[in-house]
This record gives structure tokens, sequence and C-alpha cells, in this order.
């Protein structure tokens, strides 16, 4: 990069490395890093998991792991009264203790965990100014609740007493920034601070966020998987692979002109999904697969005679159909009760009424009228793929003890035909037979996907439901299991529910969009029709506050609004 | 909260009368009355009791009546008269005996707990903190033989150390020369040098299991993302680990009450034998094995109170501390 002309940066990192001791072996979890921080600017760290992002992030405040330890490389951080070595200074000692809170300030990913749950938010804003700012404890507490003001949180003096669990994910995380800028950091480190929230609060928190940048110069370093979030915010762009910058430049070079075939694989594999799908929508002029008519789900109290007090809809009335071969999306932000609505069609949950029509089966039968029997039938030819590949396969059991499950339960195969089907399963999701004795934690986040699909496949089911089977995955590895998923249906002639909170997702993947909100569906259309000209006020704010991966046409700041 | 806590007091008073049912069915269990264990123990001693005479005291202890007759005479008698009965056995009324020997109990139990505070939380804290260091394989040591060593052989044991080497008189709660005798400082620093030994021996094993469950909770809170939230608001890591961490890993601490009291009343009986304490226990050992069926049955309805007492205080100070458990 060429520093020559530009003023001296705020922070340097110059050939930053960071190993990790573990007890087998050295891993070398950062090498050879170099980036500046200038104030105004945004810097953002791009990579996938395990790239080493978030590792470089917090060595800067010297906060990493006792086992991790910096091997090499230095940190500067400039300021009016000279330049102060962050690597020199010892861990915990008071020189870095003042600079953390004080000169830089850092907001999570997780802004429920972030938090202590048992002290107020004003409490624990209050603490960091009487750290870092000469102030008494009543000042403090005014200071605490104009900072919330400034965050845009509603009534901030009661706000100020209450505990996070009171606080809405967005909310939360607009505490946790109010916390971090409580001491008027030069410089903001956010690691991942919207990807567990919603696409339209996270485009107001990235939008608090760069206003805040604005008014007070500060110089923030973002770390995201996101590249369509980096094209929306970044004015900077470093790229990591296995703990390498392996491109840097201004966000545009990178986006428009970029040179290492890593950087251009991430980029296509985003670009991939927003681009037009190929798919040809199958006939929809025969009778539907599946139907479900009026389905709606009360959660509420009852008083001690069992009446009901109060009830919470969190399905609605909710109709679908689903043809044979067609891919149906179900797009919501979290509490729309997409997950609730995937649930009830397997009836792992009750309605609390409405009708799901099966003509799987040579007879249409109502699901929710199913016996046992019956009941076992329809689970077999629909099945689920989790969010989770992490938590959704037993640790306890091999890949083909956790395949053959369902085939085990079912009764349909022993012995040797069912070490042959489950070897077939492995291949079919392109995995080597040699992985049924292994263990699931010996395989990636993806991997472990192409084991749960090829679970789902086991009993050659007719529909699978994807509960936000590829949300957990990296972005290269979310395109592969799509195309995964799209080849077998060929193959298969399934038909797939997806459920899924990411827009561009579902237009890859989609023939058909339903699009959920408080648990209504708000408008059903084509994929393409919902992606590009939505017509219902919530899919167009929920459409124009997704991330548009060019940073030539910055969408999510100028969104719809929708307020309901 | 307030309306929590008169719902938990509320609560209290249906398991209340279930305790003193059981209690009191207990008590009737082994079969015979207190009148038989009476003649079989003067038919040892080749002593022989009229017929007329006995049946004369079957009929005024009310020892031939249905069990439910009986029940309700000894329950009504406490609520309404506070009167817990007769002690055949000392031929006194029950509420004479059972106030001394309840203090006494209340007192050691709660130095125990306190001791068991003051000991385990520093260490647990350390022991979590400095995980693997020496210190922490040092407290694990003891922390095992606390739990593993029978109270009664480190009550032998302390008691043989302070007998030879502080030459003071050891057993019960006073040296002889103030048993009995009015309260004074020289009684109550009589009382101290002999609370020590009761405490350590009751405490041991209590703080050794609540260091290791500190140790675990704490363990698990310090790798959560708000302590590193806290340390890079540029907190000591005194303050981080003292006001995060530490602030949340404490719930077991104070549910301990409602275990530990208990356990101090009815578990330490061999303990109190050995070092002849004027607790419950021996007393109520003793009125179990002479059927004394309304001194037994107070104490363990007594017992039941106490633990419930225990439960409620730890809960309320629980949701005082911890205010997830307060909104839900």
């Amino acid at each position: 990069m060429n520093t020559q002309d530009t003023p001296l940066p705020l922070l340097s990192v110059r050939n930053l490395s960071i190993d990790f001791h573990l007890r087998s072996h050295v891993l070398h979890a950062v090498r050879d890093v170099s980036f500046d921080l200038h104030p105004g600017r945004t810097l953002c760290l791009v990579g996938e998991s395990g790239s080493g992002k978030s590792v470089t992030a917090r060595a800067l405040l010297r906060l990493i792991d006792p086992q991790a330890r910096v091997s090499g490389g230095t940190i500067t951080l400039n300021s009016a009264e000279g330049p102060l070595h962050l690597d020199r200074m010892a861990a915990n000692s008071r020189e870095i203790r003042a600079v953390r809170g004080g000169r830089i300030g850092l907001i999570f990913q997780e802004p429920m965990s972030s938090l202590s749950p048992v002290r107020t938010i004003g409490a624990q804003i209050v603490e960091a100014l009487l750290l870092h700012r000469k102030m008494t404890k009543a000042e403090a507490k005014a200071e605490t609740v104009n900072l919330l003001k400034q965050v845009e949180i509603a009534q901030p003096e009661k706000m100020a007493d209450r505990y996070t669990f009171e606080f809405s994910g967005g909310m939360r995380q607009r505490a946790m920034i109010a916390m971090a800028l409580a001491c008027d950091p030069d410089i903001l480190i956010a690691d991942e601070p919207t990807t567990a929230l919603d696409v339209t609060t996270q485009a107001e928190i990235m939008d608090l966020i760069g206003r805040l940048q604005a008014s007070r110069g500060m110089a923030m370093l973002m770390i995201t998987h996101d590249l369509g979030l980096v094209a929306e915010v970044a004015d900077d762009v470093a790229v990591m692979r296995w703990g390498k910058i392996i491109e840097q430049g201004p966000v545009d070079a990178i986006f428009h002109a970029a040179q290492h075939p890593y950087t251009k694989r991430l980029l296509a594999a985003t670009l991939q999904l927003d681009s037009a799908p190929k798919r040809v929508p199958p006939a929809t002029d025969s009778k539907p697969l599946l139907s479900v008519h009026g389905l709606s789900k009360y959660f509420g109290g009852h008083d001690w005679r069992g009446r009901p007090t109060y009830s919470i809809k969190a399905v609605d009335d909710v109709s679908l159909d689903l043809w044979p071969g067609e891919n149906l999306g179900i797009v919501g932000e979290s509490g729309s009760g997409k997950t609730t609505v995937g649930r009830m069609l397997l009836r792992i949950m009750e309605p609390t009424s409405g009708r799901i029509l099966w003509r799987g089966a040579p007879t249409e039968q109502d699901v929710l009228q199913m016996r046992p029997p019956e009941l076992g039938q329809f689970r077999s030819a629909v099945r689920l793929v989790f969010q989770d590949p992490f938590a959704s396969l037993n640790p306890r059991m091999t890949v083909k003890q956790v395949i053959a499950d369902p085939l085990v339960v079912s009764g349909a195969l022993t012995g040797a035909a069912l070490e042959e089907r489950v070897g077939t399963l492995l291949e079919m999701v392109g995995l080597d037979r040699s992985a049924m004795e292994r263990y699931p934690h010996a395989f990636s986040g993806g991997q472990r996907q192409r084991i749960s699909i090829a679970r789902a496949l086991a009993l050659d089911p007719r529909i699978i439901i994807a509960d936000e089977a590829t949300s957990a995955l990296d972005v290269s590895i979310r395109a592969q299991v799509m195309d995964l998923l799209l080849d077998l249906q060929k193959r298969l002639d399934l038909s797939f529910i997806f459920i899924a909170h990411d827009i561009s997702v579902v237009r890859y993947f989609c023939d058909r969009v339903a699009v959920m909100h408080q648990g209504r569906i708000v408008e059903t259309g084509a994929a393409e029709q919902i992606c590009t000209a939505p017509e219902h006020p919530y899919t167009q704010s929920l459409i124009s506050a997704v991330p548009n991966p060019d940073p030539r046409d910055r969408r999510m700041l100028h969104r719809t609004k929708f307020i309901a | 909260m307030l309306g929590y806590v008169f719902k938990r007091i509320l609560l209290m008073i249906p398991t209340m009368i279930g305790i003193s049912i059981i209690s009191f069915v207990i008590i009737q269990l082994p079969p015979g009355d207190y009148l038989t264990s009476l003649l079989a123990s003067m038919a040892d001693s080749g002593q022989t009791v009229d017929a007329t005479e006995i049946a004369r005291m079957r009929a005024n202890y009310g020892l031939d009546d249905p069990m439910v007759v009986q029940y309700w005479k000894w329950i009504s008698g406490i609520i309404l008269r506070g009167d817990f009965g007769y002690s055949f056995e000392w031929g006194r009324p029950v509420s004479e005996l059972i106030w001394d020997r309840m203090g006494a109990t209340l007192s050691i139990s709660v130095a125990a707990l306190l001791f068991v505070w003051a000991v385990s939380l520093p260490i647990g804290i350390y022991s979590a903190v400095k995980r693997h260091s020496i210190g922490d394989h040092i407290a694990t040591l003891f922390g095992f033989l606390g739990l593993a060593i029978p109270n009664f052989i480190l009550a032998l044991t302390l008691m043989y150390v302070s007998y030879k080497y502080f030459d003071q008189s050891v057993g019960g709660l006073y040296s002889p020369e103030y048993v009995g005798a009015d309260w004074s400082w020289g009684r109550v620093w009589d009382l101290l040098k002999h609370l020590w030994i009761p405490v350590i021996v009751i405490g041991t094993s209590g703080t050794a299991a609540l260091i290791r469950i500190l140790r675990a909770n704490l363990t698990d809170e310090l790798s959560k993302p708000y302590v590193v939230t806290a340390r890079a608001k540029g907190l000591s890591e005194y303050e981080v680990i003292m006001r995060y961490p530490v602030r949340i890993a404490l719930n077991p601490f104070v549910s301990a009450i409602g275990w530990v009291l208990p356990q101090l009343i009815s578990g330490v009986t061999i303990t109190a034998i050995v070092l002849n304490l004027p607790t419950a226990g021996p007393l109520l050992l003793r009125a179990l094995i002479s059927q004394d069926m309304y001194l037994a049955g107070s104490f363990i309805l007594l017992m039941g109170v106490l633990t419930l007492i225990g439960m409620l205080v730890s809960d309320l100070l629980l949701a005082l501390l911890d205010p997830r458990i307060r909104f839900t």
C-alpha cells in the first residue's frame, strides 16, 4: 500500500504473527499481517471461518487466549503524545488497559452473550465511563442516558436500568455500541457486529455505526464474512485466508479488479447467488403434492380453570401449495413463524387449526388426521435437514450409524444391504464411502451438512424440508451444498421446502417464495418477481435491506423502511 | 418481587403439613411403642411391671388411639398451644428439651456455613483462575482429602491435637466451669475456643464440595464472551473476574444454604456424639432408639421446617442476586 503521501495512520500493524501453542503442535493462526487504519475510514477484514481474522482484531487489544502468543511484528497506535507500541505492552498492564475501551472500542458478534446478564445495561456502561473519563457517578449516569439516546434506544432513562434479556437482539447490539463508544475511542473494532441479526436490523445497525463514525471521525476495523456487507460499508478491504492477508486495497479495486484467485472465487460464490437462476419451474397445472390450508399455531397461557388468557399467534392462517419437483422458499425474519410452519408440516408440533393435505399416497390424506402407521409413512416421505450441522449429528454415533438410523428404525434394511445403501448415499452426496466408520467431529461444516442430507435421503423421500440448511456455512461451501441439493432433485424427483432468512439463497434455489411476517404470509410469488419487483411493502423493505455485493451500487443505506 | 415472596411462603404451608404427616408416620412405623421398649429394657434388668399398670399408662398416653387421632392431638397441640407433647423418657415436656438443643445446633450450623463460605470462595476462585497451577493442584488435593476423610476421624484427630498441644478441655461447647453459667465475655470466649473444632469438622466436606462446584462453574464462565467484553473495556483483571464471571458463578454458593443447613443438622450426628456436642443429633438418635415418639417427631418436624426456611432464604437471595430468576 502506498502510505507516503497519506497522513500518518492512526494504527499500523506490521508483520503481525500469532501462534497457538496447542498440546500436539503449534498452529500459525496469523502470519505476517500488515495493515493501517485511518481516521474516518473503514477497513474490512474479510475471510471465511478459521482464516484468523478475529484473532488478529483481538491481538490489537492484547485480548488473545493464553495459549496464543504474538510471535512477531509490531502494532503502533499513533496519537498526539507520540506512538504507542501496543505489542510491547505487557498483557493486562496499566498502559494497555488505558487503550482498551479508552482508545479502541470493541463490538462483538453475539450481543446476548457479550453483555453480563446479571447487571443492568446502564451499570455496564457507567463502569466504562468511570474507568476512562474523570466523572462522578451521577455524571456517568447522565452520560449513559445520553449515549443510549445517541444509539437511538427509546426511553433511555428507563432502559439504562434494564437487563440484557429484556432487550431485543438489535437493541442489545445498540447498547453494546453505546458501551464501546462511551469513552470516545479513536478506533472501533467491530467483529461480525450484525451476523446474529436480521437483515433489516443489520441495515439499521450499520446505518447507525456509519453515522456515529462520520460524526466522530473514528477509524473502524470491521471483521466479516459477508461480502455484500463489505461492499456496502468498506473503504478498504483486506482478504484473509489461512492466517495471511492475500490481497488488500480500496473496496472498488477488490470488487471490480480482484487479482488473487481466492478473492475472485469468493466474489464469484457471492455473485452467483445474486445472479438469476436458470431453473425452469415445474408445471403447476396438476394437483399439488402438499397443500396447506389455514394453518395456525397459537401459543398462550391458561388461567387455573384452563381458559386461555392470552395468545401469541406464532403462525396465523398460513396456506401453501407445493407441486412435485418444485422448490418453495419460505422467507422471513427471526420470529416470523417460518420454522414453526416447517415443524407443523411434519407434526413435530401440533397446529392449533388448519389442514395439511398430502397427495403422495394413493389416496389424498389429511396429515392432521393421520394415526401412527400412516404418519410414519408420511414422515418417511417428508424429511428434515437442520441448520446447525454441528448440533444435529450425534457426536457419539459414527457416520454410518447416523445415516443408517432412519433405515434401522423403519426396519427396511439390515446387514450388508444396509451398509451398501449407506455407501451409495454417501457417494450421492459427494462423500467417500470410507467416511462411514468415522465420527462427525472429523468433518467440516459443509461435509457434515452433506451427511445430514444423506440421512434425509435414506428413506427415498418425496419432500425435503430444509430449515436454514445453509445459513451456518461459509459462502463458498453454501453454493456447493445448494448445487448438490439441486443436482439431487434432478436425479431423485424431490421437492424442497426451503426455509431461510437469506434472500439471495432463496433466489438462487427456489421457484416460488412465500414471505412471512409476524406469523402471516404477506406475499407469495415467483422467486424472481419477489426479489426484483416485490409488491407488499414489507417484502420491499426486506429486499432493500439486503446488502448488495457491489460497492458502486450501495443500496442498503437507501433502503425502504416498513412500519408495521 | 413481593408477590413472589408471598407465593413462596404460601406454598410452604402444604409442604409443612406433608412434612408433619410424614414425620409422624415415620416415628410410628417401627413395631411397638415407647411402653414396649420400656418393658423390654426393664425385663432386661430383671424388673417386672404390673399388667394393669401398663394398661393404665397406655390409656393415659393415648397409645391405643388410632393413628389419625394421635396425629391430631400432637399437631393441634403444637399449632394451638406451642405444646410439642411429652417426652416419656425424660419425663418432661418436649418443648423444654428441644429449644436448647435447636439453638446450639443452629449456632454451630451457621458458624459452619460461614466457615464454608469464607474458605471455599477464595480457594475456588483461585483454583478456577489459575487452573492447573501448583496452587490449584494443592487445593484440589486437600479438597479431595476433605471429601474423603470421615468426619468422626477428623473430629478425633482434632480433639487429640487440641488436648495434647493446646492443653484445652475438649468435647462439648463449654469448659466444665462455664456449663450452665450465665452469659459473660469469659463464657463467649470459652465458647469460641470450643467451637472451632466442630466447625472445622462439620464444614470440611462442604467446603471441599463447594470449592469443586465453584471451580467448575467459574471455569465455564471465564470463557464466556462477556468476560472478553469486560476486559476490552479496560478493567483490571481482578475487577473483570470479581464483577463478571464470579457474580454469576456465585449462584451455587447461595443455593448451598438450602442443602448445607439440613445436612449440618441431621448429617453430623456421629460427629456430635464423638465431640459430645449438645446438638439435636444425639438427642434425636436416643429418642428414636427408645421410641420416644413425641420427642423424635418434634425434632424431625423442626428439621423439616428449618430446611424449608433455608430453601426459602436461598431462593430469595438467588432472586436478589440474579435478575434472570427474578423476572421469570
